[in-house]
């Protein structure tokens, strides 16, 4: 006799737990071929607005750690992945269709690009700060900080290295942030959320909603304790995108608009996917005896 | 004010006005399209001198199809600008800069005639980083691929000042876009256009070529006009946050690039050990420089409980030191109010201090009998529910807060939805360095306030607005 599989219910990720929604909704995710694959749990506004308390909770703590802090934790979600290889190669196989090859390097990009976001952390201020030779005796100094909670609307097409790509440039300056997950290709996200559990990431930092950026979108979009959105996961419909950008204007959300289409992830990232979400804060100080 | 608060001793200042004859206010003034001035379409509206009502002048008012017609000059302007070896450009900017500094006299007069602000701050702050910025911005047009923000220009700006700063905004406008390459359309405020068409003059003076600069003069209509034209590649504007965010939806879905400098509500933050006769320089010079009409005034004093009673002492002796009246003169400290507009403004909240039960001072004050004016004001006995302690006033009136501990004057400035800009005092570096870490504001002035530098990026956390301007990062919002 063959054993029945042990099949999962996929829960969402908020504040370092997993609870299941709040709605009690969950939606079925299939494989690329359409076959069942498992049960997701489908975010409602509520969770939305607890996994922001998550965030905001959070947001002290991480953007408190030193930049060389913040580089090994996210080094160590990274190592963390390399060892779940087989569970995200098989993620991958199923989600996206890929074969194990393909797979396997779709995972090598997703860890590469961890580390290569890493290795930014203690770097990101010398790169984009600078002291300011004013016209007087002050010190003069520009330096990045952390815009906030991030609401990052994930790809839907590249569910493991658009999700990393999206995620590990919010937080590697001190950010935290509220993920809505690929919709249709769940699995790599929770998966992704199973190893921040477990590796060094506070409770908190990284909250994964899976569920539809479309429903969930519009609340994260007009919350007025998110201070950023990345309209990434939407794009390909300039409408929906459009009605969050201008949610968004009500605390005057930074907004990273929705591409046309979704970009080649495999590309080396530009620096504004993690300056969109930094402001710039500038100190004087007479200079005297 | 011509006498101390101590009746022993009397000030009495001769006045010291400087003079008109320098400037030639023309009648009417055209819009400046294409490197000409041209009629405009729209009701012509009146510049009044809001220290003595006088009508300085009749505005053009640029309607819809004025604005299009300054898109197009600058458009096609853009197409030999961009173009043109990064050295070239700079030498206009630097022509520019020499220009405003030889006029700069004329330039000081003429705003502090149709702004209110004294001359004093008009001849020694405004006018000279007004030029200053120029000079600044001139020696990176050949210098952008070391910045790090691309090289290419975006296109046509469109920009939108407020009447704060007149001549200062336009330049922060001006000139970090066309030292990247663009072109702009600006929008002066309708209470203070003088000095952005005396600067058309001078593009006209430096052989600026036409279409690089436009200037279209009007109301809040014609800046939404410019704002949502759909050839406009760039949108910058500095001004209310209620106006900021419209701007933000009207570019919901477009291509168009924006940057926002909106209001705040500044925390200024004293400290047991803070050397006092500073920071009451500090004080006064945050929240009474021009007349409080700055969006990143200290206009919350945040004072600790054990020195509070010393600071409101040594700050009402100071206040009643100050002179209010003729922004002409040179002793003046404290100008007009810009606007019977915003004069109401202040007195609405004011009365709403009184109504919500803190308790108003001024120091004894003779105010002009024609035109607007607010005596420099302070109210003690507020909470952080008080509207006057959220509210921006953009007046001369102080808010007088207490605090016991750096994490509660951490938690009090920061319980805003504003966060522009900041002040420390305190003798202590290593408390200003934890206090600069934790204050959520793009500028915090640690032992003084309210300094700016071409040098120095500007530019707010939350709802004061994205975007920097000044400095290098100023060069981000202008190129790709």
């Amino acid at each position: 006799m063959t054993r029945a599989d042990v099949r999962k219910t996929y829960k969402l990720y908020i504040g370092g737990a997993f609870p299941r929604s709040e709605s009690g909704h969950t939606y079925v995710a299939n494989d690329a071929k359409g076959r069942f694959l498992a049960n997701a749990a489908l975010a409602s506004r509520k969770d939305a607005r607890d996994a922001v308390v998550a965030a905001r909770s959070a947001f002290a703590g991480w953007s408190g750690r030193t930049a060389y802090n913040r580089g090994q934790v996210i080094y160590r979600i990274a190592e963390v992945m390399e060892d779940r290889r087989p569970q995200f190669v098989d993620a991958l196989s199923s989600t996206e269709g890929l074969t194990a090859r393909q797979a396997s390097s779709a995972l090598d990009a997703a860890v590469d690009r961890l580390v290569w976001y890493a290795g930014w952390a203690d770097k990101l201020t010398q790169v984009v700060g600078n002291a300011n030779p004013v016209s007087g005796p002050y010190f003069n100094l520009s330096t990045p900080e952390p815009t906030g909670v991030v609401a990052v609307l994930a790809p839907q097409t590249s569910s493991l290295l658009g999700l990393v790509s999206v995620v590990a440039p919010v937080i590697v300056s001190g950010n935290t942030c509220v993920v809505v997950s690929s919709y249709a290709r769940p699995l790599p996200a929770v998966t992704f959320s199973e190893v921040l559990a477990t590796s060094d990431v506070p409770g908190g930092v990284v909250n994964i909603l899976t569920g539809s950026a479309e429903t969930i979108g519009p609340w994260l979009a007009s919350h007025m304790d998110v201070n950023a959105i990345d309209l990434g996961g939407v794009a390909g419909s300039p409408d929906l995108a459009t009605e969050l950008e201008v949610a968004a204007a009500d605390n005057l959300k930074r907004v990273r608009r929705a591409p046309l289409a979704e970009p080649d992830w495999s590309l080396e990232p530009e620096l504004t996917a993690m300056t969109d979400f930094l402001e710039i804060k500038t100190v004087w100080h007479p200079i005297g005896v | 004010m011509t006498t101390s608060a101590d009746p022993r001793v009397t000030f009495d200042y001769a006045p010291a006005p400087e003079s008109r004859s320098i400037v030639d206010i023309k009648a009417s003034y055209g819009l400046f399209i294409n490197g000409e001035f041209v009629d405009g379409h729209g009701k012509a509206f009146k510049t009044v001198n809001p220290a003595s009502e006088e009508v300085l002048a009749e505005i053009a008012e640029a309607d819809d199809n004025d604005v299009d017609l300054a898109v197009r000059a600058a458009r096609r302007a853009h197409r030999s600008w961009s173009q043109m070896p990064g050295a070239e450009r700079a030498k206009y900017l630097f022509r520019i800069a020499r220009i405003i500094a030889e006029r700069s006299r004329e330039l000081a007069v003429l705003e502090s005639i149709d702004n209110g602000k004294p001359i004093r701050e008009s001849r020694d702050v405004d006018i000279p980083i007004v030029s200053a910025h120029f000079f600044y911005y001139a020696g990176w047009a050949d210098k952008l691929r070391y910045a790090g923000f691309g090289e290419q220009s975006l296109g046509v700006a469109a920009q939108v000042i407020p009447w704060n700063f007149p001549l200062l905004m336009l330049a922060w406008k001006i000139a970090p876009a066309l030292a990247c390459g663009n072109t702009v359309v600006l929008k002066p405020a309708e209470t203070t256009p003088l000095t952005a068409l005396l600067f058309a003059e001078i593009c006209q003076q430096a052989d600026l070529p036409p279409g690089v600069v436009n200037i279209v003069t009007g109301a809040g209509g014609t800046g939404q006009a410019l704002v949502g034209h759909p050839d406009v590649d760039k949108v910058a504007f500095t001004g209310s946050t209620e106006v900021g965010k419209a701007i933000a939806r009207t570019v919901a879905g477009t291509d168009k690039r924006v940057t926002l400098e909106l209001g705040g509500k500044a925390a200024n933050i004293v400290f047991d050990d803070a050397p006092l006769d500073q920071a009451i320089e500090g004080i006064v010079d945050g929240i009474f420089f021009n007349q409080g009409h700055v969006c990143c005034a200290g206009s919350r004093l945040l004072v600790q409980e054990s020195v509070a009673d010393e600071v409101l002492h040594r700050l009402k002796r100071r206040m009643a030191t100050l002179r209010v009246g003729d922004p002409l003169d040179k002793n003046t400290d404290i100008g007009a109010i810009n606007s019977a507009e915003q004069l109401a403004r202040i007195r609405e909240l004011s009365d709403v201090g009184d109504a919500e039960g803190a308790e108003r001072w001024s120091p004894p004050c003779e105010l002009p009998s024609h035109g607007y004016w607010f005596p420099p004001t302070l109210f003690t006995g507020v909470n952080q529910a008080h509207r006057i302690a959220r509210e921006e006033i953009f007046g001369p009136v102080l808010s007088v807060l207490t605090f016991r501990t750096p994490a509660e004057a951490v938690a009090k400035a920061n319980n805003s939805p504003y966060g522009l800009s900041a002040g420390i005092w305190t003798d202590k570096g290593s408390r200003i360095l934890k206090m600069a870490n934790q204050l959520r504001a793009g500028v915090v002035w640690a032992n003084t306030f309210n300094k700016f530098d071409p040098a120095s990026p500007f530019g707010g956390y939350k709802e004061s607005g994205y975007g920097r301007e000044g400095g290098k990062h100023g060069l981000e919002g202008y190129l790709r």
